[in-house]
């Protein structure tokens, strides 16, 4: 194949990884920000986002896309309240204790991942896309669907920057991570915006997971890749930054596309490993951390 | 509110603790009676470490049916030399260090005559050199050249299914003849699949062809569109080999890029094993090829003898079982445990074995076997088998897909299928 399609081929690839990644270490990212909580369940409710649309796909009876997009709305609320559920039934309890909740949260990947595995069961579920449309280039073909993915994507990354920025929940959550004692105070309601974080947080995994599952097939081992991946982009966007998270989503997912289509996945996975030990080394607060960066 | 919540929780934490009890219970009772039944004489026992769990479920759900029915036949008709077989089952999750704990455990424990069933090659690798420091006879129900390489000992067999490499022998110069020269391999990345490679390679190059490319994907792999670039557009003929459980969004994303103008693909059944052929995901297959052992579907020409086996193991015409359309059969793998169970019974009944002292007698008559005919017991077809490599030859089936069916185009002969020695078991001690 020539040079120009192969960039082309391997450029969409890493936009729709960029996007997916983008939403998935965008939740990552809000939790720690505003919570200090490294979420490492962080990726199975990106499998139990996809374990649910692959059950709509499957028990909805009609076309795919009817199923697909009940998936959509269904598995966000349902891992929402999940996510929910945890907070109040576990970190709430530690007092979000930053050891505490990562051993928690460890806690928590294992009981969703093996109770997935007791109820979906261990094999490998294709979910069909709501739409086939193959776009052709004279080099090779596209499926639409994974174009579709980056609109869905960028659409709700700026619904999540308009919520920060402009509603009244967006600014008791920016409060509350500026400074939480100063906010309880104040009289916001820390708890609650808490909670809501972690559910928000958990809902933009699923909705990840709900994205990718007819590119990818549902598994219940599913969730670690991503969750990796996340956390990579996360710490070399800095930590809790929400546009450094977007800036480094974009850069990860472009350099895995480009680098696993020219050379091979492996090695790009080894050149972004490589480049959070960079980011570690010198420029611990992330890259794209400066003081007016946080969301 | 509340107050429920908690009670609740309090009540399933004491019914947690039950449970865990329960179940401790259950997991020690199958040590207890395989202790309390084990004597020799009175029977002949065989060990099944089949993939009950783990990536070879469905595989295993298949031997395990096939075995039970080739052994409630072998009993019916009298036994071997007069005494009940029975068969100890145990599940190695698909995992080479439980292989390797379950044929202690046969050895050790159940005292077993022979184990057999064994089909992934990573377990098979690792079990294999165990079974010999135990010197228990261990029949393979596997595919890789390994056995025949001469790696394992005088106590592995494998007198049912062919090798990859005996295999991929017979099926270079008719993909070379009838599908392109130009050949792009796409195999997974890990012992198997470089059987594939580097035979294919090879006997592809015989043929005066040419392999193109040669992809390795990692077994984990879920999205293969940033492989594809790398077929180049000279290839006249893709042969694709056990790409994981992700076949289905392979075979998609296979359909997307290529599109209507594709080369001729090739492939080997194994990753389909056990899927419907006739899904929309797979739709693009329509018109490829594959190998298959045995053919899934019964084909017009259908001997007496494959229609007894899909009798009596309960599988239809279509390779589905009988009680449930759609659960598909492993069916171009899952004859060699019948036919392994048939040619242990041979051995047995030419060494007249009554028991584990005759180890070596039933061992050396199996290695003075020379084949078996097309029948009943060997419904996949005649066998040539090789005392010296432990290995048997058999006839190889391509097929292509027709109306989302496998129709055979092609049956090889025996002689296509064989290869120079390249060991001799027979001259190693026990």
């Amino acid at each position: 194949m020539d040079i120009a399609p192969y960039l082309l081929l391997a450029t969409l690839e890493g936009l729709v990884q960029a996007s997916v990644l983008m939403l998935t270490a965008l939740g990552l990212s809000l939790v720690f920000g505003v919570m200090r909580v490294v979420n490492v369940a962080h990726g199975e409710f990106f499998m139990v986002g996809a374990l649910i649309a692959w059950a709509c796909g499957v028990y909805i009876p009609g076309p795919p896309a009817v199923g697909f997009v009940i998936g959509l709305v269904v598995a966000p609320l349902f891992v929402g309240g999940l996510a929910w559920f945890a907070d109040w039934a576990v970190l709430k309890r530690i007092n979000y204790n930053p050891e505490g909740t990562i051993v928690s949260t460890i806690g928590m990947l294992y009981i969703i991942q093996q109770f997935a595995l007791l109820t979906f069961g261990p094999d490998a579920r294709a979910v069909d896309a709501p739409f086939y449309y193959t776009i052709r280039t004279p080099w090779f073909g596209y499926s639409s669907y994974k174009l579709f993915i980056i609109v869905i994507a960028l659409a709700l990354v700026a619904g999540l920057w308009f919520m920060l920025r402009r509603s009244k929940v967006g600014l008791l959550m920016r409060a509350t991570q500026f400074d939480k004692e100063t906010a309880q105070n104040f009289g916001i309601p820390v708890d609650k915006v808490y909670s809501a974080v972690f559910a928000i947080g958990a809902m933009l995994a699923a909705i990840g997971g709900v994205l990718v599952v007819p590119n990818q097939q549902a598994h219940y081992l599913m969730g670690t890749d991503p969750l990796l991946l996340s956390f990579v982009v996360v710490i070399v966007g800095g930590l809790g930054s929400i546009p450094g998270t977007i800036a480094a989503a974009v850069l990860i997912g472009l350099s895995d596309g480009l680098l696993s289509v020219f050379f091979s996945p492996t090695l790009a996975k080894i050149v972004s490993t490589l480049l959070v030990a960079i980011v570690l080394v010198f420029k611990p607060q992330g890259l794209f951390s400066g003081k007016g960066a946080r969301a | 509110m509340k107050k429920d919540i908690v009670s609740q929780s309090s009540l399933s934490r004491r019914s947690l603790l039950r449970g865990a009890a329960g179940a401790g219970l259950l997991l020690s009772a199958p040590g207890l009676i395989g202790r309390a039944h084990a004597q020799s004489g009175d029977a002949i026992r065989l060990g099944a470490p089949f993939h009950r769990t783990g990536i070879g479920a469905s595989y295993g759900r298949w031997y395990e049916r096939t075995a039970n029915a080739a052994l409630q036949l072998i009993n019916e008709q009298g036994g071997i030399n007069g005494m009940p077989v029975e068969m100890i089952v145990e599940d190695d999750g698909t995992d080479p260090k439980r292989g390797v704990e379950v044929m202690e455990k046969f050895a050790t424990e159940h005292k077993v005559d022979a184990v057999f069933g064994h089909l992934y090659s990573h377990v098979v690798a690792a079990t294999a050199p165990r079974a010999g420091e135990l010197k228990m006879p261990y029949f393979l129900c596997s595919e890789a050249h390994t056995l025949a390489s001469g790696a394992f000992s005088r106590y592995c067999f494998q007198p049912s299914i062919t090798d990859v490499k005996s295999q991929v022998v017979s099926m270079a110069p008719w993909i070379s003849n009838n599908l392109g020269k130009k050949i792009t391999l796409i195999y997974p990345d890990f012992n198997f699949g470089y059987d594939h490679r580097d035979n294919m390679t090879a006997a592809i190059e015989a043929q005066g062809g040419e392999v193109v490319a040669s992809i390795a994907i990692p077994p984990t792999e879920t999205s293969f569109t940033r492989y594809m670039p790398k077929i180049p557009f000279n290839t006249e003929a893709i042969y694709h080999v056990m790409v994981g459980p992700a076949v289905l969004t392979f075979v998609k994303e296979l359909g997307e890029h290529l599109g209507k103008n594709r080369p001729e693909i090739f492939g080997f059944i194994d990753s389909l094993e056990g899927v419907d052929m006739n899904i929309p995901q797979l739709e693009y297959l329509e018109g490829t090829y594959f190998w298959e052992a045995m053919p899934r579907y019964a084909q017009a020409n259908q001997t007496e003898f494959d229609k007894f086996f899909r009798e009596k193991v309960g599988v239809d015409s279509n390779g589905a079982s009988l009680d449930d359309p759609k659960d598909i059969a492993t069916y171009a793998h899952m004859f060699s445990v019948w036919e392994t169970l048939f040619a242990m019974k041979a051995a047995m009944e030419k060494a007249d074995y009554k028991g584990p002292d005759q180890k070596i007698d039933f061992l050396e008559a199996m290695e003075s076997i020379t084949g078996f005919e097309e029948s009943n017991e060997f419904p996949q077809g005649d066998k040539l088998f090789n005392g010296k490599t432990h290995q048997s030859f058999g006839h190889q089936n391509i097929s292509k897909v027709t109306d989302g069916k496998l129709d055979v185009v092609y049956r090889t002969t025996i002689e296509e299928t064989l290869y120079p020695d390249e060991t001799d078991y027979t001259q190693m001690s026990f």
